[in-house]
C-alpha cells in the first residue's frame, strides 16, 4: 500500500494526520460552507455587514420557504425531473442494445462504429448547436421538455455505449455460447442471459446520467426559454434576477438546485464511483 | 403463409449476422440525427451568412477570413482573446491532475471515517457547474466575499477578482479546478486501490521511499488512471461554458471569453443571430478538439489491439 499505512508511521504523524484531516476538509469545502451559511441568515445580517460571521438568527425555514413558495423554483425542479428521468431511461435502453451488439458480435465495421460513438461523445457542443436548435424548432419541439430529452438521449448514447460495450466485453463469453448451443434466439440471450448480468452497469450508468443531465446548462439555454420547460440550472438565473442582491435567498435557491444529484450521489455512492472510474484500473 | 416461413427461415439462417444491426439501429439513428449529421451541417452553415430564419447567403470562406484575419484583414480581436483564454484553460486545468493525485495520496489511508472524508472531498464534482459558478462568485465578492475576509486576516488588500480583466479568467479557472480536482482524485484513489502491494513491498525492501517510490513504482501502475484524468480534463477545459456564463458572462470588457462562449454569443444572444459566423467559430473549436480526439482514439485503439 502506498503511501505507508498510518499504523506503521510515527506516533506524532498519526496524531497530526488525524488533526489535519478535518482542517483540510474545511478548507476544501470553504466556498460551499460560506454559501450554506449565507442561506440560513436573516436579511438584516447583510445590511449590517455580518456577511461571513455566525448568523444573528436562524432563518433557514424562512429562506428555504420563500424558495419553495414564492418563486418558480418548484416548477423548474419539476421540469428538471421530467427531463432527467426519461433521458436516463432512453439513453440506458439504447446503449444497452448497442453495447450488446458491439460487445458480443464480430462483424465488419464493429470497431469503426464503436469509435464513432466514442468520438461523437468528445465533440464540442457548439458544433452541434445551430443544427440541433434548427432541427428542434422545425419539429415544433423548441422550448419543450421533449425536445431537450430527445437530444440528451442521442448525445448520452455515445458515452453510455462505450460504457456498456466494455462492460459486456468483460462478461464470460462461454455463457452466451452455451445459450446458443441450446438454440436460444439471440434476442432472448440478450434479455435473459446478458441483461441480468448487467445490473451493476445499469445502476452505475443511471446515476451518472442522472447527474450529467440534471447539471446540464448549455442545452437548457439553447433549446428552452421559459418556466414551462426550463430545468433548474437555467431557471436559477431567472430566480436570481427576481431576488437580485438578496444573497440569503439566492444561496438557498442554489443549494436547492444542487441537492438532487448530491442526494443521488450519497445514496448510490458505490455505483456512482464505479461508473466514473471505469477504465481507471486495468 | 409459405412466404412467412421462407422469411423466418432466412432470418434464422442469418440470425447472427442480422441481430447486431437490429440492436444497433435505434442508437445509430439517434446518434446520426443529433450528432453526426449536425457536424456536417455546421460546416455547411459556416460557409453562409445566415440569421437563422431567412435564406442562407453563400459567402464561401468569408467567415473564416474575418475570423482568422486572412488577406488584408486583421485577426478578429474577440477571436484572439478567446483563443488565448482557451489555451490558459487548457494549461491551467491540467493542474487538476497533480492536485488530484496529491489529495488521493493524502486520503489513501485506513483510519476510521476515511470513507466519509473521501466522499466529502469528492462531492464538489456532483454539484452543477452553474451552482459552482455562483458559489465562487459569491466567494470572490469584493465586500461580502469570504476570500477577501481571509485575505484581510493576512493583511492583504481586498481584490475584486471577477471585476479585474487581468484576473477574471484565472478566477474562473480556479472555480473550475475545484470539481475537476475532485474528479481526478477519485480516479487516482481507485487506481491506488489496485496498486500491486507485492511490488510496493519489494521496492521498499530495495530501499525505495517517498517520491522515488512514487515516481518509479506507483505512477507507472497508475497510468490508466492518468490517461482518463487527462482525457476528461482536456475535454472539460475546452467545454468550459457554464462557469463563464454564470460568473462573468464574458466580461469584464470581454476578457473572459473562450471560443465556446464567443460562438454562443455570436449565434444566440441579444447581439443578433449570426449563425454562419458562429458556426465558423464552432468549426475552429472542433478542429482543436479533433487533434485531441484523434490522440485519445489512437491510444484506445492501441489498447484494443493489444488486448487480443
Amino acid at each position: 500500500m502506498f503511501p505507508t499505512p498510518l499504523a506503521k508511521t510515527s506516533r506524532s504523524w498519526q496524531i497530526s494526520y488525524q488533526v489535519l484531516l478535518p482542517i483540510m476538509l474545511i478548507i476544501w469545502l470553504l466556498p460551499l460552507i460560506a454559501v450554506a451559511n449565507f442561506s440560513i441568515k436573516p436579511e438584516s445580517d447583510f445590511v449590517n455587514g455580518n456577511y461571513w460571521g455566525i448568523p444573528s438568527s436562524f432563518e433557514a425555514f424562512n429562506n428555504y420557504g420563500k424558495v419553495f413558495f414564492e418563486s418558480n423554483m418548484p416548477r423548474y425542479l419539476w421540469n428538471s425531473l421530467f427531463i432527467t428521468i426519461p433521458t436516463v431511461i432512453g439513453a440506458v435502453a439504447l446503449s444497452c442494445m448497442a453495447g450488446f451488439a458491439l460487445g458480443v458480435y464480430k462483424f465488419k465495421g464493429n470497431l469503426m462504429i464503436f469509435f464513432i460513438f466514442i468520438a461523437g461523445n468528445f465533440v464540442p457542443f457548439q458544433i452541434l448547436m445551430v443544427p440541433v436548435r434548427d432541427l428542434t424548432v422545425s419539429m415544433n419541439l423548441y422550448d419543450t421538455k421533449t425536445g431537450l430529452v430527445l437530444f440528451h438521449i442521442a448525445f448520452q448514447t455515445g458515452f453510455c455505449t462505450l460504457f456498456m460495450r466494455n462492460f459486456i466485453r468483460a462478461l464470460p463469453f462461454p455463457l452466451i455460447e452455451a445459450a446458443r448451443v441450446e438454440g436460444i434466439a439471440e434476442w432472448k440471450i440478450f434479455l435473459y442471459v446478458v441483461l441480468p448480468l448487467m445490473k451493476p452497469a445499469l445502476a452505475a450508468l443511471a446515476v451518472l446520467i442522472f447527474t450529467f443531465i440534471w447539471n446540464d446548462y448549455f442545452w437548457a439555454v439553447v433549446l428552452t426559454q421559459g418556466p414551462d420547460a426550463q430545468p433548474v440550472t437555467a431557471g436559477i438565473t431567472e430566480f436570481n434576477s427576481q431576488f437580485r442582491a438578496a444573497y440569503h435567498l439566492m444561496s438557498a435557491g442554489s443549494i436547492v438546485a444542487a441537492l438532487p444529484p448530491v442526494a443521488m450521489f450519497f445514496l448510490m455512492q458505490k455505483h456512482f464511483i464505479a461508473g466514473l472510474t471505469l477504465g481507471a484500473v486495468k | 403463409m409459405a412466404s412467412a416461413d421462407v422469411n423466418k427461415g432466412w432470418y434464422k439462417r442469418n440470425e447472427i449476422a442480422i441481430t447486431p444491426w437490429l440492436f444497433l439501429l435505434p442508437a445509430m439513428i439517434f446518434f446520426a440525427v443529433y450528432v453526426i449529421i449536425p457536424i456536417g451541417q455546421s460546416f455547411w452553415i459556416s460557409l453562409h451568412q445566415w440569421d437563422g430564419l431567412g435564406e442562407k447567403t453563400w459567402v464561401g470562406t468569408a467567415n473564416y477570413e474575418r475570423l482568422l484575419g486572412w488577406g488584408d484583414q486583421n485577426i478578429d480581436r474577440k477571436f484572439s482573446v478567446s483563443f488565448w483564454n482557451n489555451l490558459k484553460w487548457l494549461v491551467l486545468y491540467l493542474l487538476a491532475i497533480p492536485a488530484g493525485l496529491m489529495i488521493s495520496l493524502f486520503l489513501n489511508q485506513t483510519v476510521t471515517g476515511i470513507r466519509f472524508y473521501k466522499s466529502m472531498f469528492f462531492f464538489p464534482f456532483v454539484i452543477s457547474q452553474v451552482v459552482v459558478g455562483l458559489v465562487f462568485s459569491w466567494f470572490y465578492l469584493p465586500r461580502e466575499g469570504l476570500l477577501n475576509a481571509v485575505l484581510g486576516v493576512f493583511g492583504a488588500g481586498p481584490v475584486n477578482i471577477l471585476g479585474d480583466p487581468s484576473l477574471a479568467t484565472y478566477g474562473i479557472i480556479a472555480a473550475g479546478l475545484w470539481p475537476q480536482t475532485a474528479y481526478c482524485m477519485i480516479l487516482y484513489l481507485t487506481g491506488l486501490n489496485a496498486v500491486d502491494p507485492e511490488q510496493v513491498e519489494a521496492a521498499r525492501l530495495d530501499g525505495a521511499k517517498g517520491h522515488k517510490m512514487l515516481w518509479y513504482v506507483i505512477l507507472p501502475q497508475l497510468k490508466p488512471a492518468t490517461f482518463i484524468a487527462f482525457v476528461v480534463t482536456i475535454i472539460g477545459a475546452l467545454r468550459s461554458f457554464d462557469l463563464i456564463s454564470v460568473m462573468t458572462n464574458g466580461g469584464p470588457f470581454g476578457s473572459t471569453r473562450v471560443l465556446s462562449f464567443y460562438m454562443f454569443e455570436e449565434s444566440l444572444s441579444e447581439f443578433g443571430f449570426r449563425m454562419g459566423f458562429g458556426a465558423a467559430i464552432a468549426v475552429v473549436l472542433f478542429f482543436i478538439m479533433l487533434g485531441f480526439i484523434t490522440y485519445f482514439l489512437y491510444s484506445m485503439y492501441r489498447d484494443e489491439k493489444g488486448a487480443h
